[in-house]
């Protein structure tokens, strides 16, 4: 077998392919699945904290700065390891999705957060006063006055942020969630054969490079004036 | 200097001033279908200081940018001190640092001192020692009136300062012609002044000069010539007196009309 | 609560597993130092390929870049560890760790890098080459110093997030922080290995995320 053909075999083995296929495919469907959960929950909260910062209670916006500074301090893969084996010795076992999911969304919490608040400082003071003087209240001020111009320019940073985040569903496969890497990997093991993992990285292709394109139109399109 | 012929003449220098440093023929530059530079002669001789003048769009800092190379033309010759710009075999380098340039937008390296920004190419093109590239580059700032402000960075200096920072930067390299691309557009009126001197001052030290701007006080006191470019092609040119007092053609008429309107 | 200190926060099993978790930490520090810079020369050469030369390499960059922004760090690293040698290519652990790392976070230094050259007027260039300087000396003395000062807080925080994911590394078995904390998490049947190596790497990148936040609200501040 010359070399170009033994890369063939081993790589795009189109009969391993075929064979478990299937199992990717259900493997990319939990990577959407965790994604959109994660990206859901991850910026909702993230806005929510933002929103309490706002608020400027002194004790309650340092445990904020400590929460959003300990989820961006610590490895995503930390947090998950963390989260599914420490866990059950104090009797809170959780599946590994949910520790992937819940760890990744406190991730995504930490560095939204930090985005919004800087959209919301971003955002002039005499806009917060107008709105006062015209006896909007502190939160109606916030929410139909200062977050929509906070918003629009946290809109790049939040893609590119919320893109990275959402890839490290991946990590998931460490602990036992079979998304895509974890289905390609079990594949690989039973047929020993690396042509699901190349599958596994086309899925992953397929999934994100619209959205890496995505991400870098929105760049261009809502880019901030320097 | 008063060729009856009104058209493409060979941009002769004037009389009595020496050999031309500068000598570019046939000049074409296209954007697509646009031609900005529809083959047009340029000739300096040494020690000479060149207006040139017209209406925007009409190519002349296209013209300025093509004489040492940073607008690539498509076709013609150019020589400077005897080299051929245009040839694959020169050092684009070498050459560039005998034809120093002053641009509309100043710019300075905002990381860097005055005095850092004079010495970069003297450091790493014509690789003076430290010592020595001091020394040059604070004779330089002395010579444009910045001693003073040596170790300021450019955010720290007003316009006209940070222009005369320029200017040093590209006379510290010696070079044999200076070019200069609208340099006091920039600036607010009252510190055009400052530049301006500078400017005469180095014509009086000999210096040769290619200026495009709209500072026509000074072109009508300080040129040997004027050169008047209109839709990408020399229309006319000679001694500021004759541009401005009778100048031969239509546009050429219009256009000192309605500058002096300013 | 009893349970929880026991669990989570056990002295004993804390001096027990003391050792092999500094040496972890150590040979996380070693990773980190290899990987930065290793990643910072991808970087540079991306961005220097995407925003000058000819314009087919201008878009075989810009697609290599998105290209390794899509894979997961961790998918790379699986498939130079374990997909490579059934190719007869063994390029082992660190190979891998050396491999995908170049190529995973060269993509990001180089998309923040791009950015950075990008924001230098055209001016620059023009005037350093003026002065004689060759294109090679004005991109090294003029463009990229200000290049990396109007993107410094993206660089630092990508430098954050590869330290970061040194930790993947657990996976193709090198003896990093936590790898060595599961390995003591497993033989002693309690979290506070974890736990230690988690507090190790919020002490670690701590600082660095208060620089950032520094650094980002001064960019803001500027603009």
């Amino acid at each position: 077998m010359g070399g170009f053909e033994n890369f063939l075999f081993s790589f795009f083995n189109l009969k391993v392919m075929a064979t478990y296929l299937p199992l990717i495919a259900q493997g990319l469907g939990l990577t959407i699945v965790l994604a959109l959960l994660i990206v859901v929950s991850g910026l909702a909260l993230g806005l929510g904290l933002a929103m309490l910062r706002a608020c400027g209670i002194r004790p309650l916006n340092w445990l904020i700065i400590f929460t959003v500074d300990l989820f961006r301090a610590l490895p995503p893969l930390v947090i998950i390891v963390l989260l599914f084996f420490g866990l059950p010795a104090m009797g809170l076992g959780m599946s590994s999705f949910a520790a992937t999911w819940l760890s990744l969304t406190l991730v995504l919490m930490a560095f939204a957060e930090e985005i919004y608040w800087a959209g919301i400082t971003a955002v002039p003071k005499g806009q917060w006063e107008a709105a006062r003087s015209t006896g909007l209240g502190f939160f109606q001020t916030l929410r139909l006055v200062v977050l929509p111009q906070a918003l629009r320019i946290t809109i790049p940073p939040l893609t590119n942020r919320t893109i990275a985040i959402t890839k490290g569903t991946a990590l998931g496969s460490v602990v036992g969630v079979a998304e895509i890497l974890g289905a390609s990997q079990s594949a690989m093991s039973f047929s020993a054969n690396p042509s699901p993992l190349t599958l596994g990285a086309i899925a992953y292709l397929v999934l994100f490079i619209p959205v890496v394109a995505l991400g870098r139109w929105v760049e261009t399109r809502f880019a901030w004036k320097r | 200097m008063t060729s009856p012929a009104p058209s493409p003449s060979r941009g002769a220098p004037a009389p009595g001033l020496g050999r031309p440093i500068v000598d570019a023929r046939g000049l074409w530059k296209r954007y697509g279908p646009l031609a900005v530079l529809k083959g047009v002669d340029l000739s300096v001789a040494e020690r000479e200081l060149v207006f040139i003048i017209g209406p925007s769009g009409s190519g002349k800092s296209t013209l300025l940018r093509c004489l040492n190379r940073l607008e690539e033309p498509d076709d013609g010759s150019i020589h400077v001190d005897g080299i051929e710009l245009l040839s694959p075999r020169t050092d684009i380098n070498a050459a560039r640092r005998r034809i120093g340039m002053v641009f509309q937008s100043f710019n300075l390296y905002p990381h860097m001192t005055a005095r850092q920004n004079v010495m970069l190419a003297l450091r790493k093109v014509l690789r003076q020692d430290r010592a020595q590239a001091e020394a040059v580059a604070a004779r330089a700032l002395e010579r444009v009136g910045l001693a003073e402000r040596m170790d300021h960075f450019p955010a720290q200096l007003s316009g006209g300062q940070q222009q005369r920072v320029a200017i040093a930067r590209a006379i510290a390299l010696e070079p044999r012609v200076m070019l200069f691309d609208e340099p006091t557009s920039a600036l607010d009126p009252e510190l055009v002044g400052g530049v301006l001197n500078v400017m005469r001052e180095l014509r009086q030290d000999g210096m040769t000069m290619v200026v495009v701007s709209h500072e026509m006080a000074f072109a009508r006191a300080a040129a040997d010539r004027v050169v008047f470019m209109a839709d990408g092609e020399k229309l006319e040119e000679g001694p500021p007196a004759q541009i401005f007092g009778e100048p031969r053609h239509e546009r050429t008429r219009a256009f000192i009309r309605q500058i002096d309107r300013h | 609560m009893e349970e929880f200190a026991f669990a989570f926060l056990n002295g004993d099993i804390l001096r027990e597993a003391w050792p092999i978790l500094w040496q972890g930490f150590l040979y996380t520090l070693a990773l980190a130092a290899i990987t930065v810079p290793l990643g910072l020369v991808g970087g540079v050469v991306l961005a220097l390929l995407s925003t000058s030369g000819p314009r087919a390499i201008r878009l075989a960059a810009a697609g290599w870049t998105d290209l390794f922004r899509a894979i997961p760090p961790l998918v790379l690293l699986v498939f130079l560890y374990a997909g490579l040698p059934f190719a007869g290519i063994d390029v082992g652990a660190w190979g891998a760790v050396a491999i995908g790392f170049f190529l995973n976070t060269g993509a990001y230094y180089g998309e923040v890098l791009r950015a950075g050259i990008e924001s230098v007027p055209r001016g620059q260039m023009e005037a350093a080459r003026s002065t004689g300087l060759s294109r090679g000396q004005a991109l090294r003395y003029v463009i990229l110093p200000q290049a990396v000062r109007n993107v410094l807080p993206d660089l630092v925080s990508n430098t954050l997030e590869v330290v970061k994911l040194t930790s993947i590394a657990s996976v193709v078995a090198l003896p990093e922080l936590l790898f060595q904390a599961r390995q003591a998490q497993n033989a002693t049947y309690n979290a506070t290995p974890i736990v230690a190596a988690a507090v190790a790497y919020f002490l670690l990148l701590w600082p660095l995320v208060r620089l950032i936040s520094r650094l980002e609200n001064k960019a803001l501040a500027g603009r």
